[in-house]
């Protein structure tokens, strides 16, 4: 923190100062930005400090270019360019002034290397040169940078920024900044404690580690305002982190729900026990593979669609798999559980060393597109794109299963089936054709579970044994042929998991929720939400 | 139908005692080789790091065959795949010893895979070169380490964190099993002995192929806020880092906020993935394939030719096949026999150039003399040197930091031959030690 500190203190000096500008100045940059290339680490650090120091607009192009690994010294003389690769050559553009020069093989040129400590040094730099920036989002960037380092000399500069700042997000930011500078200074007490109001009123993990610094440091009426500060950032942490585990849960009891739901359609209606369930997800993830390939090699602007166009195919492949199975192998082993969960089992190895033999054993690497990476902050909640993409697409999946069920025609006849198999029979429903269609949809259904789980899993010969266990975990939990059972079941699971998971651990967690399941089908052997009914109980 | 079948069978018998004929002659006819063993999974969680350990070793069979093989024979490579399942390696590991006759195996990654195979290799006297990094707790006659003990990697590791990023408080996450375990209750040790205080460390288990890391790494995140500087130290084996780093990336963790150092992770596991958020991040090896000098460069233009991919990556564990398979020619030559005891005799003292400029030399306790080096990731996947040991380190697998260890040392030269010798107490601890 000190060499930052140190840095924005000259920054601040420098601005009054930068009417000094003359010939001599122009040539000390020069020098300086040669500085960066020579030299350790720290003698690197030292040179960022200097050019900081200048105040010189200019600096801010070079420091960014340096950050981005776009700055070169050429071999022979040392000089510094920003450079841009063509081909094998690199453009040369001087970091000065702007202007071209030339281009130059790449063997000619080294690279300018940051680490970690630099590029922390280089942030601090820029937050202090940006903070009178045109850019908003720059300014609001290099107000969130001051805040983090928290020099005391900045706090001029700062109430200079706040007088001209007409944005009042970026205002707020430049409050606090400004309380997080005064607290490192030596200004009256009754200034500090309006500045550790102004920071617990931010709340957030920043502003704890703040306040907690500033506590082990002072004394008496600032000492207990900043335990108060604490206490309550900290018990608003606890509620917003309770809440994050439950989104956690969430997005577990989605990812679940999307693997169990094919599985609770087909375990429901045809009474099968089908151990190949996590291999029509793989076929599912492995399409989204195979389309993503033929995507980067003949059409790579479709990319962020691509997930839109594996998922019907991966439905069509995987049912289109599951119907096969159905008329080829479960046909003949209706009635007989344990020959059904024997051939299966023999099915999901024949199918994984199929995959193995066709793509190789090792995984292989799905991207995921521009609109699912990332996350964004509800209050102190972090929300990342593509768990919320999934439970949106699980709910979806869901609500499109249950209008199937209840409104279409099919829907009615496998509701016929599932409850009275006899009775639906003599009704006239071709009860055979049913079973196939039936298990085309869960598998299909499996599929589409494969598109959504290739995002935020490995995809290897492997992936379905991941879920298998969990999909029949969830089915037997919830109840069978029960959609809602299956929901409820789920997103419990989830929850439960998540909940237990800081404490536990990963693996115990996994354990005790694997144990409450077995005891709580000891009172309820048929699940949550068990269908009822002669036929059913019989 | 009988008739039918009793035909059939006889078909069958007739074919196989026929083809058994034909099978065995070329055999008998065909020229000696000296059969070496590849032990390394092709499938599974591992395959992701095994995969290239193989066909490093068969580049490296074949150069050596060009230049005449050893001894007047050509080297014949016998490839097994034990999946990621760790008693199918002892299972493998049984078989290219006693059907294969392999004279030497080169093999493993993960430390249970290891101490799966260790009775078997003790018990048929066979040889194991071991090329990855472990926790150390181990010395036996019939292994030997090229890959480094927690005095190479994790220590250093640890140190340069601790000098050059001023990191006061810790997450220690690894996979359940012994490595991770073993190598956390090292450097737990060896923290508190620096001065951390308890509440200053978490550690975190979590199972292989773990997938869902978001409570974790919000955990880690949490525990990174508490006004001291934070670093991670990984030891999260296999695939479940790729999930791992993503997640690092997608809830805006940085590098240059909280680094996390890993010790499994080297190009090849960065090869699968985006490594455009994970820049600053860091890695402690031995090696790392953008080291500047002619051998590297050789080495990697051969690899790359014989991958067919001129994008292909070298890394540590590579090396370390490199270095023992050179120390295995140069000890056959010099006992003039693929015999075990022979072998295994004539290794300690050997010394054969590394890729980084030095020379290795094999130790009396079946360690290397190794550089450390720690590397920032790129945009690239490559590695950037940040830091290097002036000179070379002494693998030393009975750690000074447990106090179970602390008093042993493992020399297997006559006439001490014991892999565990307690100095406090003058004895031997027993056969192999482990």
């Amino acid at each position: 923190m000190t060499r930052s500190s140190n840095l924005l203190r000259i920054v601040v000096l420098a601005g009054a100062l930068m009417l000094a500008a003359s010939s001599a100045a122009a040539a000390d940059m020069a020098e300086l930005v040669k500085a960066l290339a020579t030299g350790s680490f720290s003698d690197r650090e030292a040179a960022i400090t200097a050019l900081a120091a200048t105040g010189d607009s200019r600096v801010a192009t070079v420091l960014q270019a340096l950050e981005a690994g776009e700055l070169y010294a050429r071999k022979s003389d040392s000089s510094v360019f920003i450079g841009r690769k063509e081909g094998t050559d690199i453009a040369l553009t001087d970091p000065l002034t702007g202007s071209t020069a030339g281009t130059a093989p790449s063997g000619e040129l080294d690279r300018i290397k940051v680490n970690n400590r630099l590029r922390r040094a280089i942030e601090a730099a820029m937050g202090s040169l940006t903070l009178m920036n045109p850019d908003p989002s720059l300014r609001h960037a290099a107000a969130e940078a001051v805040f983090k380092s928290r020099d005391p000399q900045a706090v001029a500069a700062l109430d200079q920024a706040i007088a001209a700042e007409t944005d009042a997000g970026v205002k707020s930011i430049l409050e606090q900044a400004r309380a997080a500078a005064l607290l490192g200074s030596d200004a009256p007490e009754d200034q500090k404690l309006a500045a550790v109001a102004v920071i617990a009123a931010r709340g957030d993990r920043d502003a704890l580690q703040l306040l907690q610094s500033v506590h082990s440091k002072s004394t008496g009426a600032l000492q207990s305002a900043t335990l108060a500060g604490l206490r309550s950032i900290e018990s608003n942490l606890a509620a917003w982190q309770a809440g994050q585990n439950i989104w956690y849960g969430l997005s577990l009891g989605s990812v679940l729900l999307l693997a169990a739901i094919g599985l609770a359609i087909t375990f429901g209606v045809m009474g099968v026990i089908n151990m190949a369930h996590g291999e029509m997800v793989m076929l599912g993830a492995y399409t989204t593979f195979m389309v993503q390939e033929v995507i980067r090699n003949s059409a790579p602007g479709l990319f962020d669609y691509s997930l839109f166009i594996a998922l019907p195919l991966a439905f069509l492949v995987a049912g289109a798999v599951g119907l096969l199975v159905e008329r080829g192998i479960i046909r003949w082993l209706y009635g007989r559980p344990l020959e059904t969960l024997l051939a299966t089992w023999g099915l999901s190895l024949v199918l994984q060393q199929s995959i193995r033999s066709i793509f190789g054993p090792t995984n292989r690497e799905v991207g995921s597109p521009s609109w699912m990476s990332g996350a964004f902050e509800a209050g102190h909640l972090t929300i990342t794109y593509n768990r919320l993409w999934i439970i949106l697409f699980a709910l979806m999946v869901f609500a499109l299963l249950s209008f199937i069920l209840r409104r279409t025609r099919f829907g009615l006849h496998l509701r016929a089936v599932t409850q009275n198999r006899a009775m639906a029979g003599a009704m006239g429903i071709r009860t055979p054709w049913i079973n196939a269609l039936t298990f085309a949809l869960g598998s299909g259904i499996a599929g589409i579970a494969g598109v959504a789980l290739s995002q935020i899993d490995n995809v290897s010969p492997n992936i379905g044994q991941s879920y298998i266990i969990d999909s029949f975990m969830v089915v037997v939990f919830g109840g069978v042929g029960n959609l809602w059972g299956t929901l409820v079941g789920a997103f419990s699971l989830g929850i439960v998991n998540k909940l237990l998971e800081p404490y536990a651990g990963a693996v115990l967690g996994k354990i005790l929720v694997l144990v409450f399941i077995i005891l709580f089908i000891q009172k309820r052997p048929r699940g949550l939400f068990a269908l009822k009914g002669r036929a059913v109980e019989a | 139908m009988k008739r039918l079948r009793t035909i059939a069978l006889g078909l069958v018998a007739a074919s196989s005692l026929g083809y058994g004929a034909i099978g065995s002659a070329p055999a008998a006819a065909a020229e000696e080789t000296i059969k070496v063993g590849i032990l390394h999974s092709l499938s599974g969680t591992m395959a992701i790091s095994e995969t290239t350990l193989k066909d490093v070793m068969l580049m490296l069979i074949e150069e050596q065959n060009k230049k005449g093989g050893v001894l007047g024979k050509q080297l014949e490579a016998v490839v097994v795949d034990p999946a990621s399942d760790w008693p199918l390696f002892a299972e493998k590991a049984r078989g290219l010893i006693q059907q294969d006759k392999v004279a030497a195996v080169f093999g493993c990654w993960t430390s249970v895979s290891r101490k799966s195979v260790l009775p078997v290799f003790e018990e048929l006297n066979g040889i194991l070169f071991y090329p990855v990094q472990y926790e150390g707790e181990e010395s036996s006659r019939n292994v030997f380490y090229t890959g480094a003990a927690p005095n190479q990697q994790a220590i250093p590791a640890v140190d340069y964190l601790m000098e050059s990023e001023s990191v006061e408080r810790w997450v220690l996450a690894g996979t359940d099993y012994v490595y991770p375990r073993t190598t956390n209750k090292i450097l737990e040790t060896y923290l508190k002995s620096k001065g951390v205080a308890e509440e200053d460390i978490l550690i975190n288990y979590t199972p292989f192929g773990h997938s869902d890391w978001q409570s974790i790494v919000a955990e880690i995140k949490g525990f990174g806020s508490a006004g001291k500087k934070t670093a991670v130290v990984s030891t999260i084996n296999g695939d479940a880092n790729v999930p791992f780093y993503k997640e690092l990336a997608n809830q805006g963790i940085a590098a240059k906020d909280i680094p996390v150092v890993a010790f499994s992770v080297g190009e090849e596991e960065l090869a699968g993935i985006d490594t455009k958020p994970l820049v600053g991040h860091l890695a402690a090896w031995n090696y790392f394939m953008s080291i500047d000098t002619p051998e590297n460069k050789d080495f990697i233009g051969k690899w790359q030719i014989f991958t067919k991919n001129d994008k292909r990556v070298s890394n540590d564990p590579m090396e370390a096949h490199y270095i023992g398979f050179n120390m295995w020619v140069k000890a056959m030559e010099k006992a003039g026999t693929t015999d075990s005891n022979a072998v295994i005799d004539a290794l300690i003292g050997i010394s054969v150039p590394n890729l980084s400029g030095g020379y290795s030399t094999m130790m009396p306790n079946h360690h290397i003399t190794k550089p450390v080096l720690i590397g920032e990731v790129q945009e690239d996947g490559q590695f950037d040197t940040v830091w290097e040991t002036p000179g070379l380190v002494v693998g030393d697998e009975w750690s000074d930091f447990l106090p179970d260890s602390k008093d042993l040392i493992s020399d297997w030269r006559e006439p001490m031959a014991c892999g565990n010798f307690n100095v406090a107490s003058g004895k031997c601890g027993g056969k192999g030690g482990s």
